[in-house]
C-alpha cells in the first residue's frame, strides 16, 4: 500500500465505493484512492485489463472514476473533498433500455 | 463565425497552463495593465515543476531549484492576472474579427471567452515509453511519482525501481533518498553510444549551471541505490498488476521483485491545443518529437497565438520562465503597450542564456531506438490497446499515415486522444513505410482536444 511521509495538516472524509475513508486536504482522488490500498480501479473497454494511475497529469485518462455520480472524472486532477462520493470500477459502458 | 456564441467573458490575453512560462508572462502582462487570464488544470499554480510550492513543499527533499518557483508563483498571485484554477481549455478557435474564441471547462461547466491572443504555455508530457507490460497497474511514469510526493507526500509500495533514461530519474532517486523512500534499483537505459555524440556539445553544457548539478545529482542517487547501467531490455510482469521487472544489462539478463516501476525516457512538448488550434509543426530529429513553429519571441504563423516554455520546445523550467517572460512582453508590445526596447532585448538575452547546454541534455539522453519502436507485440496505444505489430501491419498494407491507421485500429481515438501514442505511431509508421517522420506527420488533432460531455457543448451554442 502506498504510504505517506509526512501527515497532511487537515483531513477530509469521503467515500470510495460507500467505504468512508479520509484523505489530505489538497490531495488528489487518485493519491485516496492509492493511500486506501488500491493500485487499479478501472477496466479498459476493449479487454477488460485492469488499470490504476499512470500519468499523474492528467494526459493518459488511465485513472477514471465516477464522482458524485459523474462518470469518467480524472482522479489525477480531482482534488478531494468533504462528503465526495468515489465510485470505481468503470469498465465498458452498457446501455439499459428505458423501463 | 461565432459573432452571436454566448460568451461570457473576455480578456486581452488567455494563457493556458500556470507553470513557469504562463506564471512569468501573466506577470510581464498584467505590469504592462493588460487584461490577463490564466487558465490552468490543477488546484494551485506552478505547473508540474512547482506543484505545491506555494504550500511549503520542503526545500530539504525538493532542492533549492524547486523551492526558487515560490517568488514567481507568489509574483503571478500578486501581479492582479485573474487566475481559473482547476479548468481545462478544450477548443481554440479564430474569430473573423481577430482574437479568438477559447472553451473553458471547469467542474462540468463550459464557458466561451472571447480573447484578442492567446498563449499556449501547457509545458511537456512524459514521452511515452512502451515496453511489454507497461500497462500494468504499478508501473506509472517517475513524473506521476513526483507528483504524488510534492502533492501529497506519497511513497509508492516497496519495492521501487526506476528505469528509463534522462536526468528526472536521477532528481527524482536523490528526492527519495532524502525522503526517506528506498529505491531497490535504478536502471540506466541511456545507450552508452550516446555520450559520443554528446561530445561535440559538451562545452555549451560545461558553461551552464547544470553541468555541476548534474554531476552532484547522479553521485545522490549512485549512493542511495543499485544504480544498473547499460539497461538494453525492459519487461514488467505481474498477474493483475506489477510484480516484477525484468532487464538485460552488459548481456545478462536479471528479475528484480517490484511493487512500483517508475518509467521516464524524457518529456516531450504537448502539442494538442496548438494544433487544433491551426498552428503547423514541424519533426525535431534531436528531440524526437514534434514542435510548433514560432518565432524567437513565441510568435506562431496564426496571428494573435503565441507558444512559450516546454509545450514549444523541451528546455526545461529556467528556459520556460525566460520564455514566458519574452512572450509576455511581445504580447505585451502587439496590445499596444508601450514598447521598452531595452527590456525586450535583456528579456531574448536571458532566454538564449537559459538554453545554453540544452543541445548537450537532448544528445545524453536520446532514448534507444527500441524503447520508442517496441517489439510487434507491445501495447502501443493504451486507450484502445492496439499493439505496435498492428500499426506495422497496417503500414504494410498500404496505410499512408498515423490518420489511416487511427481509422482502422483506433490507435489515438480513446480518450486521451493519441497524447501516449501519437509520436509512437508516427515514428513506426515512418519506419515501415521507410519514410522520414517528418514526411509522415503527426495524426490530425481536433478539437475538443479533451473529453467534454456534450451537455458542456450544448451550453456554448448560440443562445436564441
Amino acid at each position: 500500500m502506498a504510504r505517506r511521509i509526512a501527515q497532511p495538516a487537515r483531513m477530509v472524509a469521503l467515500t470510495i465505493d460507500d467505504a468512508r475513508v479520509e484523505a489530505g486536504e489538497g490531495d488528489t482522488v487518485a493519491a485516496a484512492l492509492m493511500l486506501a490500498g488500491l493500485d487499479r480501479w478501472r477496466a479498459t473497454p476493449t479487454s477488460g485489463a485492469p488499470r490504476g494511475l499512470y500519468c499523474g497529469m492528467g494526459v493518459c485518462f488511465d485513472c477514471l472514476v465516477t464522482i458524485d455520480g459523474i462518470a469518467s472524472r480524472q482522479a489525477c486532477l480531482t482534488p478531494v473533498a468533504e462528503g465526495m462520493r468515489v465510485e470505481t470500477g468503470a469498465g465498458k459502458r452498457r446501455l439499459e433500455p428505458k423501463r | 463565425m461565432s459573432e452571436d456564441r454566448a460568451t461570457t467573458d473576455s480578456c486581452d490575453c488567455l494563457i493556458v497552463g500556470a507553470g513557469p512560462a504562463g506564471m512569468a508572462a501573466a506577470v510581464e502582462l498584467a505590469r504592462a495593465g493588460r487584461d490577463v487570464l490564466v487558465a490552468d488544470e490543477n488546484p494551485a499554480p506552478g505547473g508540474q515543476i512547482y506543484r505545491n510550492v506555494a504550500a511549503g513543499a520542503p526545500a530539504s527533499i525538493f532542492g533549492a531549484e524547486y523551492v526558487a518557483g515560490r517568488p514567481l508563483v507568489e509574483a503571478f498571485a500578486a501581479s492582479g492576472a485573474r487566475h481559473a484554477a482547476a479548468t481545462t481549455v478544450f477548443l481554440i478557435e479564430r474569430r473573423d474579427d481577430g482574437g479568438f474564441d477559447v472553451a473553458l471547462s471547469h467542474a462540468g461547466a463550459a464557458r466561451l471567452v472571447r480573447a484578442k491572443t492567446v498563449l499556449i504555455a501547457t509545458g511537456a508530457l512524459e514521452r511515452p515509453f512502451p515496453i511489454p507490460g507497461w500497462t500494468l497497474p504499478g508501473v506509472i511514469t517517475a513524473g506521476a511519482a513526483q507528483t504524488l510526493l510534492k502533492q501529497s507526500a506519497l511513497a509508492p509500495d516497496a519495492p521501487v525501481v526506476l528505469a528509463g533514461t534522462g536526468p528526472l530519474l536521477f532528481l527524482l532517486a536523490a528526492q527519495y533518498a532524502r525522503a526517506g523512500i528506498s529505491v531497490a534499483a535504478l536502471l540506466d537505459a541511456t545507450p552508452k553510444r550516446n555520450f559520443r555524440g554528446a561530445l561535440g556539445k559538451l562545452p555549451g553544457f560545461l558553461a551552464s549551471d547544470n553541468f555541476a548539478k548534474g554531476l552532484r545529482l547522479i553521485g545522490e542517487a549512485a549512493r542511495s541505490t543499485r544504480l544498473v547501467r547499460g539497461v538494453t531490455a525492459l519487461v514488467a510482469e505481474g498477474e493483475g498488476r506489477l510484480e516484477r521487472v525484468r532487464f538485460v544489462a552488459h548481456g545478462r539478463e536479471e528479475t528484480l521483485e517490484a511493487r512500483a516501476l517508475l518509467l521516464h525516457q524524457g518529456v516531450v512538448p504537448q502539442i494538442h491545443l496548438a494544433m487544433s488550434a491551426g498552428v503547423p509543426h514541424r519533426w525535431s530529429e534531436a528531440r524526437l518529437a514534434f514542435e510548433p513553429e514560432r518565432d524567437g519571441d513565441g510568435a506562431t504563423p496564426v496571428d494573435g497565438l503565441f507558444i512559450a516554455g516546454d509545450s514549444g520546445a523541451i528546455a526545461g523550467a529556467e528556459a520556460a520562465r525566460a520564455a514566458g517572460r519574452l512572450a509576455g512582453l511581445a504580447i505585451a508590445a502587439r496590445l499596444g503597450a508601450r514598447a521598452e526596447a531595452s527590456a525586450l532585448d535583456a528579456a531574448r538575452a536571458a532566454h538564449a542564456k537559459a538554453l545554453r547546454g540544452r543541445a548537450f541534455v537532448d544528445a545524453l539522453f536520446r532514448p534507444a531506438d527500441h524503447f520508442r519502436k517496441p517489439a510487434d507485440d507491445v501495447i502501443v496505444c493504451r486507450c484502445e490497446e492496439v499493439t505496435a505489430g498492428a500499426i506495422r501491419d497496417l503500414a504494410q498494407r498500404g496505410a499512408q499515415g498515423p490518420n489511416q491507421a487511427k481509422a482502422f485500429s483506433r490507435a489515438g481515438m480513446g480518450p486521451c486522444q493519441g497524447r501516449l501514442c501519437g509520436l509512437t505511431v508516427a515514428e513506426l509508421m515512418a519506419e515501415a513505410r521507410g519514410e522520414s517522420v517528418a514526411a509522415i506527420g503527426h495524426m490530425n488533432i481536433r478539437a475538443p482536444v479533451k473529453p467534454v460531455t456534450v451537455a458542456e457543448l450544448a451550453a456554448l451554442a448560440r443562445q436564441d
